[in-house]
């Protein structure tokens, strides 16, 4: 990225002044490395969010923002209902609440380590992943309504998991504000065969061992220690969500200009707040959000089932569940007073500090933790959210490595199974059902994911707790 | 005569279709290959199975959109994928047929399901020679 329309502000936050339609400045939270490194095309998603109606403060992108659609993925912007404030379908994403959760196992290495070709077998058993799987569990209209209601509450109600993880999940494992009846028949009957799925791409369980803690007071409040065993699921609302994007963004796009919305591009779509379609799909989307709880609730119900067939006796507790791709309605400081707004996190994971009110009573004095999915071949980071974050970006910080190649270009350097058998001499066990995506999603297509972490924490967006590498990775 | 083709074209996280050919409609089959083509390759499709699609919009690009995500809705939806396409288009009206299978996961190693096409990159355009092309970038 060319850097000269930025001014410095410090190490790790470039600034561009607002300029033409640009109602507040663009914020890249990043080192110069990482800065550079990004697309052009990050820049001018960057300014078109800044642009839109209601955007309050800054439009921001975090260490690990690359290209995305209409927002940049790794972009977070908040919008004030009162001032015709918008929300962006494409701000969320097709991937409603794609996020990560992590378990701590009890376990250490050294334990699983004689076991892991039984326990990655057991888990690409029963967990099911891959483009085609379908779920164990069938929803009829009811229960589908239910779900999309209740989310993981719903979950933990059917006997998918135990009251206490609901803790342990943002929004306590239920969005409140859900309207299951304005999700279309088409999004339902898509996630009809699809509860309890891993999905494709860059999804994934893996088992991961803990192998540097930064801070051991933090660490040891999440019950981790270095040489234990946890295992992290990424993944988010299935086909529920992804057609709920679909749908939504053609309707915005159509109804912008009957909204008096002068659209930069039309991949920005978005509807003001106060609107029918800007409530319609505020409903929507959470019902999705609740989907995507529901969903990994169940993978870990699931999971938890796999890890008794080979570890018998081993309780799994669930550390902390985030999604990245949300609008949320918040309360956040602006120019010294409260404000109520909706802010977008597309590819953001929100890292609020210690004492924050939502957050549950465990984690109050520590903070929100914040985890970061890595590849099957480096390392994912477990990290804390800040006080510092809620002032520089409404308590956001960054979600993942991001993308330095294209899937095409994968392909052409890698091939699965060379992949797999690489990475098994490192001692990672890749299960996948194909080849061709484990070459798309070969660990040298991403970014570093240590330097987005470092920045992240050196910006004070959030703080490093843990390194976690993998030991077992179930691809879909 | 133009030569009909599809092709991928990079995008950071996600990928970008293109489909070209004589003529619109051409170029919205192809468009549907190269979508295919994202999942598996399209040699490794059988055409067994016919699938009906129909879908409209209120100009051409938000066409292209629309029957892609419906191609994206039937292959979610039967578990299919598709490898033969025949598309009409009138009036800002798509009726078309798509051929393909179910997916076999042994044979055809499918790689990643797209989950919607979006308006990055879209275009539904002529170029210089008069061939057609329609684009867009597909999430996936």
């Amino acid at each position: 990225m060319d850097l000269q329309k930025f001014s410095q502000q410090s190490e790790t936050e470039w600034r561009v002044d607002a300029f033409d339609r640009m109602r507040v400045p663009g914020i890249i939270f990043a080192t110069e490395e990482l800065i550079r490194q990004m697309d052009q095309k990050v820049f001018e998603q960057l300014v078109n969010v800044a642009c839109l109606p209601g955007i309050v403060q800054g439009s921001y992108a975090m260490p690990d923002a690359h290209w995305g659609y209409g927002f940049p993925i790794g972009g977070v912007a908040a919008f004030d209902p009162d001032r015709g404030g918008v929300v962006s379908a494409g701000g969320v994403g097709f991937d409603i609440s794609c996020g990560v959760r992590t378990l701590r196992t009890g376990l250490r290495t050294e334990d699983v380590q004689p076991m892991k070709g039984r326990l990655a077998d057991a888990l690409f058993r029963r967990i099911p992943a891959g483009v085609g799987s379908t779920g164990r569990l069938h929803l009829d209209a009811s229960e589908m309504d239910a779900m999309l209601c209740g989310g993981a509450q719903w979950a933990v109600e059917r006997g998918y998991g135990v009251k206490q993880d609901l803790e342990r999940i943002e929004e306590r494992g239920c969005m409140r504000g859900a309207k299951p009846m304005v999700v279309s028949d088409h999004a339902k009957t898509r996630q009809r065969d699809e509860m309890g799925t891993l999905g494709s791409g860059n999804h994934y369980l893996e088992v991961q061992s803990v192998v540097k803690v930064f801070d051991v007071e933090a660490a040891s409040a999440l019950g981790i220690q270095e040489g234990e065993v946890v295992i992290s699921i990424h993944c988010g609302s299935r086909g529920l969500g992804h057609q709920i994007g679909t749908e939504f963004l053609k309707d915005m796009a159509i109804a912008a200009a009957d909204s008096g919305i002068d659209l930069p591009d039309r991949e920005l779509a978005c509807a003001p707040i106060h609107s029918e379609i800007g409530e319609r799909y505020l409903g929507a989307m959470r019902a999705a959000i609740n989907c995507a709880l529901a969903n990994r609730q169940i993978l870990t119900h699931l999971l938890r089932h796999a890890m008794q067939e080979v570890f018998p006796g081993a309780e799994l507790a669930l550390i902390y569940d985030v999604s990245h791709n949300t609008c949320k309605v918040e309360e956040h400081p602006v120019n010294g007073r409260s404000m109520r707004l909706y802010v977008h996190r597309k590819g953001a994971t929100r890292a609020f500090g210690p004492g924050h009110p939502d957050l549950p009573e465990a984690l109050r004095t520590i903070g929100q933790p914040v985890l970061i999915g890595g590849t099957m071949g480096t390392a994912s980071y477990i990290l804390i959210g800040t006080k510092e974050s809620e002032k520089h970006s409404f308590g956001s910080s960054c979600h993942g490595a991001g993308r330095q190649m294209s899937r095409h270009q994968a392909l052409k350097n890698w091939q699965g199974r060379q992949v797999v058998d690489d990475l098994a001499k490192r001692g990672i066990l890749v299960r996948s059902p194909s080849y061709r995506g484990v070459a798309e999603e070969a660990p040298g297509a991403y970014k570093d994911v240590s330097a987005v972490v470092d920045a992240a924490d050196r910006a004070g967006l959030s703080r490093k707790i843990a390194r976690l590498e993998p030991v077992i990775t179930i691809k879909g | 005569m133009y030569m009909n083709y599809w092709a991928h074209f990079p995008h950071e996280a996600d990928v970008g279709i293109r489909g070209v050919g004589a003529s619109k409609q051409e170029a919205f089959e192809q468009a549907a290959m190269a979508l295919a083509a994202v999942v598996t390759d399209p040699q490794r499709i059988a055409p067994r199975e016919e699938v009906t699609i129909a879908c409209s919009a209120p100009d051409d690009e938000l066409l292209l959109v629309d029957w892609l995500n419906a191609l994206i809705y039937e292959m979610a939806t039967r578990k299919m994928l598709f490898a033969r396409f025949e598309v009409h288009l009138t009036g800002g009206r798509l009726n078309a047929k798509a051929w393909g299978e179910k997916v076999d996961v042994a044979r055809h190693e499918p790689a990643v399901e797209p989950k919607g096409a979006c308006y990055t990159e879209l275009k539904v355009t002529q170029d210089a020679a008069g061939a057609w092309i329609a684009q867009c970038v597909v999430d996936v």
